[in-house]
């Protein structure tokens, strides 16, 4: 990209320092989710703790981007289809230079650019509205679509949530991606087992969610979610896989890094108290060292 | 004025409006929901058939896909019935297509009961109503083919969504090529002082017609309003024929809940009050039968534009409000 300070470039293979960064990265991610939702009292922090590594390899690592030049037309793009996890997203945009770090206080406040759901007029490297769960993957695709018509390099990256599997346009997608070829496309399952009203298993079982991929088509990888090494292995591998497009099932754990968050359904929607969040932060922080 | 009315679908011209567009605009592009024989969209997808995706049968994914394209630069047409498009994807359009204000066309055909023979089903009497009620969202009813091609032309110079509603059955042609459409501006098709006549779609022709009766026989005039724009309504076309002929009759082939008569009640209630009397789908679901048929059941012959304009006069007359 054009500029050499705030772009993300990948560089081939991931060296011993790189995993050093990523993991910085995705436990400041930890701590503006943490900071924010305490602060505006609202929020989803669990479903934003588990994607943290996933979020920090593609926007530090992985994707072509440049945050002074939000428009880029060549740039890779992100949709986070689980809108919940805004405040996640938001904590790497800032981090990626898309907007002040300090702004991520005023997530879900009046006047706010951060909306309580990802909002690409409101906010500098959204690129998609989302928050209306089984969406995301359908407008990827469109992404997609539009950047093989015009033969740029750009490739598209989707996160779900896997409760959000229950919802049908995900799959009037997938066989779209597939019938269309997008191997431009990479989605990501946060599949952290948990939704609002319970275990996924429980509320709608939805076992074998590889298999499920498989059988429409796609090329389909199973990885620890919070492993950084797998998370950019597999984003190589969706690269080279010609003909067809790539999910990866990223196994991850609801409200990761948090003790009292870890696979805990309450989570899912409720913000920290301003003491809760700081001993998170104390937690996070002791973890680092 | 055509001398000499033929009849063509605006469903059709449609579909030959995306080809002359394609041919112009790189941008665009057209998805359809498998019925593009039926929305005529299969012209472009024969002419530019790198440019035309069938997205199968799904029109929420094919909303959304649209949404990507869109956000891309693309000029997305999408296409399906009008039922789907408003109702069944109807939170998509809401979600990634107005919401987040992106280029997305919509054309939507099949539009009220002149669908005919497939029923309720696949009679659309509420999508004005949907779509107008969304933000941002502009909302285009054409009269003819004329006006839906210069509708397809308006809404791809226009930035952001547009719902353009279409229709199956042959309409009588009645704008000349030099009409100059502008999205949000009513054409006056026809002076008069009596009371006016506000149109649109398929009810157009049916106006003009119900016009010149009531001049032969009743020696009423009544002016006639084309107004293919339900949103952004021209106000200022509704007040002035509300102030100037004191009494209105709305037609349209939809719900008189939330489409052009409603908009035409909310214009006149703040501005200009005068007695509104509504033709169209009376809160019923359509059934099956010829079009024909079907307009004569739910009341939407010029014969009832007539019946209904006497009772708007009356009412003025009666002071009767």
């Amino acid at each position: 990209m054009l500029d050499g300070d705030t772009c993300c470039c990948p560089v081939t293979g991931l060296a011993e320092d790189d995993v050093r960064m990523l993991k910085e990265k995705a436990r400041q991610l930890r701590v503006h989710v943490l900071r924010a939702t305490a602060e505006a009292g609202s929020g989803h922090p669990g479903g934003s703790l588990s994607s943290a590594e996933i979020l920090a390899t593609l926007y530090f690592k992985v994707m072509r981007i440049s945050p002074k030049d939000p428009g880029w037309p060549d740039r890779d793009r992100f949709v986070l289809s689980k809108g919940h996890a805004a405040p996640a997203l938001y904590a790497v945009l800032a981090e990626a230079g898309f907007f002040p770090v300090e702004e991520l206080l005023t997530l879900r406040k009046f006047g706010s650019r951060l909306q309580g759901h990802p909002s690409m007029k409101h906010t500098p490297g959204v690129e998609m509205s989302t928050g209306s769960l089984g969406q995301g993957l359908s407008t990827a695709n469109g992404m997609a679509l539009a950047a093989r018509l015009d033969g740029r390099p750009t490739r598209v990256y989707v996160l779900l949530g896997d409760g959000e599997l229950e919802e049908g346009q995900v799959w009037e997608a997938a066989m779209t991606s597939v019938h269309r070829k997008l191997d431009n496309l990479t989605a990501f399952v946060d599949h952290n087992g948990l939704q609002i009203d319970g275990p996924v298993r429980d509320v709608k079982s939805l076992d074998n969610v590889a298999a499920r991929w498989r059988a429409f088509g796609w090329h389909v990888l199973e990885i620890d979610g919070h492993d950084i090494k797998a998370i950019f292995a597999a984003c190589e591998e969706a690269k080279a896989t010609k003909g067809r497009p790539t999910v990866v099932v990223a196994r991850t754990v609801k409200g990761r890094g948090v003790p009292f968050m870890e696979n805990a359904v309450d989570w899912h929607g409720k913000a920290p108290s301003h003491e809760q969040a700081e001993e998170a932060v104390r937690r996070i922080e002791h973890d680092a060292l | 004025m055509a001398d000499v009315p033929k009849k063509i679908a605006t469903r059709a011209a449609y579909g030959k409006a995306l080809v002359k567009l394609g041919e112009v605009n790189p941008d665009v592009v057209v998805l359809d929901a498998d019925l593009a024989k039926s929305t005529k969209t299969d012209e472009f997808a024969a002419r530019f058939p790198e440019r035309f995706f069938d997205m199968g049968i799904a029109e929420a994914d094919m909303m959304g896909t649209a949404a990507g394209l869109a956000a891309s630069g693309k000029i997305p047409f999408a296409s399906t019935f009008a039922v789907f498009a408003a109702g069944r994807a109807f939170d998509q359009v809401r979600q990634v297509i107005a919401y987040p204000g992106l280029n997305v066309k919509i054309g939507a055909s099949h539009g009220g009961i002149t669908v005919g023979e497939d029923g309720a089903s696949h009679q659309s009497v509420e999508d004005v109503a949907l779509m107008r009620a969304i933000p941002g969202m502009t909302v285009i009813v054409p009269a003819d083919a004329v006006e839906t091609e210069k509708a397809v032309f308006a809404a791809a110079k226009h930035g952001g969504p547009v719902y353009i509603r279409l229709g199956r059955s042959g309409v009588p042609v009645i704008f000349d090529d030099g009409y100059g459409f502008r999205i949000g501006r009513a054409a006056l098709l026809r002076e008069g002082g009596d009371v006016t006549i506000i149109a649109c779609g398929v009810l157009v022709a049916s106006a003009l017609e119900a016009a010149s009766r009531l001049a032969e026989r009743e020696g009423l005039s009544a002016r006639v309003l084309d107004m293919a724009t339900i949103k952004p309504a021209d106000e200022e076309a509704v007040v002035a024929a509300a102030c100037e002929t004191g009494a209105i009759v709305t037609a349209e082939e939809h719900n008189v809940i939330g489409g052009l008569g409603s908009t035409v009640c909310e214009i006149t209630a703040g501005r200009c009050p005068v007695p509104v009397e509504r033709i169209g789908i009376q809160d019923a679901f359509g059934q099956s039968g010829t079009p024909e048929e079907l307009l004569r059941a739910y009341g939407l012959l010029s014969e009832d534009i007539v019946k209904a304009a006497l009772r708007a006069v009356e009412r003025k007359r009666s002071g009767v409000r």
